[in-house]
């Protein structure tokens, strides 16, 4: 099976979040970069499941400047036999996605794993848009995924339950909780990552069709409003009187 | 304008969200149309109440309900030819996170998602939403004519105006399916769904065990609300996996939080940090929730609350 896997990185979730620019751009200044979990945990490592053993290849891919290296290194060296960057700074999830599906498209991959979002921006934009892009079936927010001859067997949680389902490949699936549990690279695989293939491809020039124009920072909270463990009724009385929301 | 509004339908009537997403485009069209299209069965009842808040006109598919969203993409791209909208519509739950990513590369539109305002209009159309797990907004512009957005459920709220719409069977040629339903494994219980959730009771492991929890689910129901817990919770099974809130979870944005003893990890906060109003109950004056609280009571979880349940009866009787 020629599987591949989509990794985007993102800042670790204790990092400090600032900006730049006249508050345009994130300031990625002493911001530590992860694998976005849902890719590495679940999507990269169901797929080598699966390689394991149905047979086949695992290319992972992003779309990224130079500074995404050491992430496609780290997720080789949880396992997969090569990686790809496509060679942009990429502004929105269209140009991802025309991107990733261009390359996706030329290649004949059986299976499209990503995670169901990144952690950054929480777009759950990229699968859907590559899998219509390559005109294919998409199932997102998997749980489980089996894969028996050309078809994909999975579990999906949705509102008021769990779906199953089945969908024939290739297809674009994305990947939550449940679907694996973490790998931890081991030495042999951080030596071994180092001399795999990762090749950096030009990028056919996708277009963004939106663009960030600013950040701001949330309000400040105002101090907890502390209320006496003996007159729990006050608390009722300010949610009602005060909050509004009871 | 002309505004597309997706309303999934579950159990025979429209979601909750999507009475909050058709409100949300009817002020949006600003006098413009207003359709919603909607699929599969759905009562009679549930299509007014929809049109209430505003709505022109419904398409009904009634001849799909296998939910495919390659399919679904293809249904509200031919509603939004046949009805002239530039802008659609979905509720940023499972079906829209699905389906509008779809529909957007097929119409070449751009796509924004989790929205949490009205957009601004005036001389370009941008819109506002959350990032980096709550900690930042972001302020996003449109490049392109066609725009699709979905709007975080409980973001805007939701008006009622005097509409009543036509509904018309709409039953395009979608092709077929390469995505088969097998079976759907509802999730039990009455409770309500955390995703549509308004008020929500949540707890942590300092309730020590699954059999404590109990008192978690009175609260909940006598304040009508959801129930949902941390993540260490669900891992070791005290709790099913769908209760679990925050970066790993799922993010909601009631206008009540009620979490008691946890701890208030970033990881936790990044799932209800756009709580309207946050409470927290936590034996720990120096657990980090207090700072993203609102309202606090430094106490024991086993006597705060039942406290708290009778007092919610008693405020119950009082307004009766
Ligand atoms: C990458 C990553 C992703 C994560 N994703 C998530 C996520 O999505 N959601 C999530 O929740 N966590 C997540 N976590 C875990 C998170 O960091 C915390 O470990 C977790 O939220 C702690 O859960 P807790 O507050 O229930 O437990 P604890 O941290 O053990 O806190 C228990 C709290 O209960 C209080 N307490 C004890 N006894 C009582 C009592 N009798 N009455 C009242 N209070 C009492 C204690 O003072 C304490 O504050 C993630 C972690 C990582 C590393
Ligand atoms: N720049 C990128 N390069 C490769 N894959 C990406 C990139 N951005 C996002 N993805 C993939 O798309 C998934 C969903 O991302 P998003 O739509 O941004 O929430 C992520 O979990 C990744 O698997």
């Amino acid at each position: 099976m020629n599987i591949l896997v989509c990794i985007s990185k993102a800042p670790d979730t204790t990092s400090k979040i600032t900006f730049t620019d006249g508050n345009t751009k994130f300031n990625e200044d002493g911001v530590q970069f992860i694998v976005n979990p849902y890719d590495e945990w679940y999507a990269l490592v169901r797929g080598l499941e699966l390689k394991e053993t149905l047979g086949g290849k695992l290319t992972i891919i992003s779309v990224g400047g130079a500074d995404y290296e050491p992430i496609l290194r780290k997720a080789l060296a949880i396992g997969a036999d090569e990686a790809v960057r496509i060679d942009a700074n990429p502004t929105d999830s269209n140009q991802v996605a025309a991107e990733l599906a261009n390359y996706a498209k030329a290649n004949n991959f059986d299976l499209v794993l990503l995670g169901k979002e990144t952690i950054n921006y929480n777009g759950s934009q990229v699968g859907g848009m590559m899998a219509a892009m390559m005109d294919v079936a998409y199932v997102s927010n998997a749980s489980k995924l089996d894969v028996a001859g050309t078809t994909a067997s999975i579990e999906r949680e949705k509102q008021g339950g769990t779906e199953v389902l089945e969908a024939q490949l290739p297809c674009v699936i994305s990947a939550a909780k449940g679907m694996a549990e973490q790998r931890i690279p081991n030495m042999r695989g951080i030596m071994a990552a180092r001399s795999k293939p990762l090749n950096v491809i030009a990028a056919s020039g996708a277009a963004a069709l939106t663009e960030t124009v600013s950040y701001t920072l949330p309000d400040a909270k105002g101090a907890v409003k502390l209320i006496d463990p003996e007159n729990v009724a006050e608390l009722v009385n300010l949610l009602h009187n005060e909050a509004k929301v009871i | 304008m002309n505004v597309l509004v997706f309303a999934d339908s579950f159990n025979g009537s429209a979601v909750k969200a999507a009475h909050e997403a058709a409100s949300y485009g009817a002020k949006i069209a600003n006098g413009g149309n207003t359709s919603i299209v909607t699929y599969g069965e759905i009562s009679e009842s549930s299509m007014n109440e929809l049109a209430s808040y505003g709505i022109t006109n419904i398409l009904h598919a009634n001849g799909i309900n296998d939910m495919d969203p390659a399919r679904l993409a293809k249904l509200v791209e031919a509603a939004a030819n046949e009805t002239g909208a530039e802008v659609v519509i979905f509720s940023h739950d499972y079906t829209g996170k699905s389906v509008a990513p779809m529909l957007a590369a097929r119409m070449k539109a751009g796509l924004v998602t989790g929205v949490i305002d009205y957009p601004s209009t005036d001389g370009s159309f941008t819109v506002k939403k959350a990032v980096f797990s709550g900690k930042a907004l972001a302020e996003v512009k449109f490049n392109t004519e066609k725009k699709v957005i979905s709007l975080l459920p409980n973001s805007v709220g939701k008006t009622k105006t005097e509409a009543s719409a036509n509904v018309t069977v709409f039953n395009p040629d979608l092709g077929t399916s390469s995505v088969t339903i097998k079976e759907f494994k509802a999730k039990g219980g009455e409770g309500i769904l955390l995703t549509e959730a308004e008020l929500v009771v949540s707890a942590g492991r300092g309730l020590k065990g699954p059999e404590n929890w109990g008192m978690i689910e009175e609260l909940a129901k006598e304040l009508g609300a959801g129930t949902a817990c941390s993540r260490p919770v669900s891992d070791i099974g005290w709790r099913p996996h769908h209760e679990h809130v925050g970066q790993t979870g799922i993010a909601i944005r009631p206008n009540l939080y009620i979490a008691v003893g946890i701890s208030g990890a970033i990881q936790h906060l990044a799932g209800v940090n756009g709580s309207k109003v946050i409470v927290v109950i936590n034996t720990d004056s120096d657990a980090p929730f207090f700072k993203a609280a609102d309202y606090g009571i430094v106490g024991d979880a086993f006597t705060v609350v039942p406290k708290l349940i009778a007092a919610v009866k008693e405020f119950k009787a009082a307004q009766a």
